[in-house]
């Protein structure tokens, strides 16, 4: 299946944020995303594949296949899941490049980054990392 | 005498509103809130009083020098220090609790020597004497507490030998909020000769402190916990102790008389006190511990009784609910977790509802893995908090939680 680009998914993650008129019903669908994303194995959550900077804690896994990135993520707290599912939907199955070329400008979009506690956005910069981390390691490949 | 909602309107930060909603602001724990005499003199003092204190003739200096020694002398009151020179400024309790431990400690502590701490220490009060430790080939010991929290007194025995020598522990744990038997502590850690350090970070604020009384040998907080100024904090030392002890930081204010070949230190307790100091935050003690006494009357101790039996009996109706540190001697300080949910979530859940609340470690990782938790949430009030503002928080944590489960 050929994927849609970045952006288009970035836009449409912004329209549905853009219905909500106060924090707690962004956050209740935050949550709603956090319960609904399928946890990683439990052999996953390495220290390697720990993130830091974040009060909870937070794992990224990836996999390399075809030239393009497959991540799975989880977290012990909700709405840091829901998060980074938002994340894992942008970013999940695209090239190296085509992440390291996006500028993750639709999380400032959908207020996040302000609006987060700063543990909290400590946390999603530290995600976002090791996001790209992920896409230039295997660039190299 | 005032009521609360008129010591509240001493507070201007908390009439804000966060998010477009009443800040309920329970994280006192952490820092208290200002009352206005502590703003204006902060105020008065910057934009009028400024001048470097104790050595300039000029009339500025000598305002602000008076202003900050009454600071010291409202201290030394409000803890019954003896004399005035028992009394050091610092920057805070954890800078307190290095100074000891690098200067009385530096001296008197030897290889195979043992200090001795509680489990429910904030880092401040564990990572100095671990570094002191390491330094010296000493021991570091600690007294365990019990599923409630309490201090297993049972075990001091066994664990006070004579190798103790120093005993550093919290009056009020910043976790469970229990007042610690620091007075038989004290007894016993003297009966085999060792000096006592108590952390009254939070003690200071919500009990009634006499250092002659308690007999303790240091007794450390910080400003910024009672309503003073943040990066003021103080050191009180029994006058031998601090005779004894070597000076720290070397700089201005003291010295006695310097000369390549030889310095000679300035009296206690300005001995202690490199540098410029904070005089203005040292000054700010006076109105603080003045409106800190107000509230420690009675009037508003039943006012607080009342506050912790509403958030006692509430909290624990929430199912799930585990509080840490229940007992005899409860200050309003709540820590606890929630089944199900997060506490980092819930926190975040909380503060766009306007209520402030800790979450995490609370710098008390050693007590987080005591009772097998990765954090903790923590209210903790203010005597200008209302029971109205409980109500408040019990009901955003309900709506919290039903979110998250």
């Amino acid at each position: 299946m050929e994927n849609r680009p970045i952006v288009e998914v970035e836009n449409e993650i912004i329209e549905e944020f853009s219905v909500f008129e106060d924090w707690m019903d962004k956050y209740e669908y935050i949550i709603e995303l956090g319960k609904s994303v399928p946890m990683i194995e439990e052999t996953q959550k390495t220290e390697a594949n720990l993130i830091k900077g974040c009060q909870s804690r937070v794992w990224l896994s990836s996999e390399y296949r075809d030239g393009k990135i497959f991540f799975a993520a989880d977290s012990d707290a909700i709405i840091t899941k829901g998060i980074i599912s938002l994340l894992v939907r942008v970013f999940n199955g695209r090239t190296p490049q085509e992440i390291l070329s996006s500028d993750f400008s639709f999380v400032e979009k959908i207020g996040l980054k302000d609006n987060l506690s700063p543990t909290r956005a400590n946390g999603l910069v530290s995600m976002i990392k090791q996001i790209q981390n992920y896409a230039v390691a295997y660039s190299a490949k | 005498m005032r009521d609360l909602s008129q010591i509240r309107g001493e507070f201007p930060a908390l009439e804000q509103k966060v998010y477009g909603k009443q800040l309920v602001y329970f994280d006192n724990a952490a820092t208290a809130q200002k009352p206005r005499a502590v703003l204006d003199l902060i105020q008065r003092m910057n934009g009028g009083i400024n001048a470097n204190i104790h050595r300039a003739v000029h009339k500025l200096s000598a305002e602000a020098t008076d202003l900050y020694e009454g600071g010291r002398e409202a201290v030394r009151q409000y803890i019954n220090a003896a004399r005035r020179e028992e009394v050091i400024f610092t920057s805070g309790t954890t800078a307190s609790i290095n100074l000891v431990a690098n200067t009385y400690g530096e001296r008197f502590l030897s290889a195979g020597d043992v200090v001795l701490i509680s489990e429910c220490e904030h880092h401040s009060n564990i990572v100095p004497w671990q570094l002191l430790c390491e330094r010296k080939g000493a021991e570091l010991r600690v007294l365990p507490v019990d599923e409630s929290g309490a201090w297993r007194m049972d075990l001091l025995d066994s664990l006070l030998d004579e190798r103790v020598k120093i005993v550093s522990a919290t009056h009020i744990s910043n976790v469970l909020g229990l007042v610690n038997p620091v007075e038989e502590l004290i007894r016993r850690a003297h009966a085999i000769g060792a000096v006592v350090l108590i952390d009254g970070a939070q003690g200071i604020v919500h009990q009634q402190v006499d250092v002659q009384k308690l007999d303790c040998d240091f007794y450390v907080f910080s400003g910024h916990k009672i309503f003073a100024a943040t990066g003021i904090g103080i050191l009180y030392g029994k006058e031998h102790l601090l005779e004894k002890m070597p000076p720290w930081m070397g700089g201005g204010d003291m010295v006695d008389t310097v000369t390549f070949a030889k310095t000679t230190y300035a009296p206690l307790p300005l001995k202690f006190e490199a540098g410029t100091p904070n005089f203005i935050g040292g000054a700010t003690l006076a109105p603080a511990l003045e409106f800190a006494k107000e509230v420690m009357g009675a009037n508003y101790i039943e006012e607080e009784k009342e506050k912790i039996d509403y958030l006692y009996q509430n909290l624990k109706a929430i199912d799930g609910l585990r509080l840490y540190g229940e007992g005899e001697g409860k200050i309003p300080v709540f820590s606890f977790s929630i089944e199900g949910a997060h506490h980092e979530d819930v926190a975040l859940l909380l503060d766009k509802m306007g209520v402030a609340v800790r979450s995490g470690m609370m710098c008390a990782e050693p007590l987080m893995a005591r009772f097998g938790q990765s954090g903790m949430l923590r209210a903790s009030l203010a005597p200008y908090n209302t029971l109205q503002e409980c109500e408040i928080f019990i009901a955003a944590l309900h709506r919290a939680v039903s979110m998250l489960r």
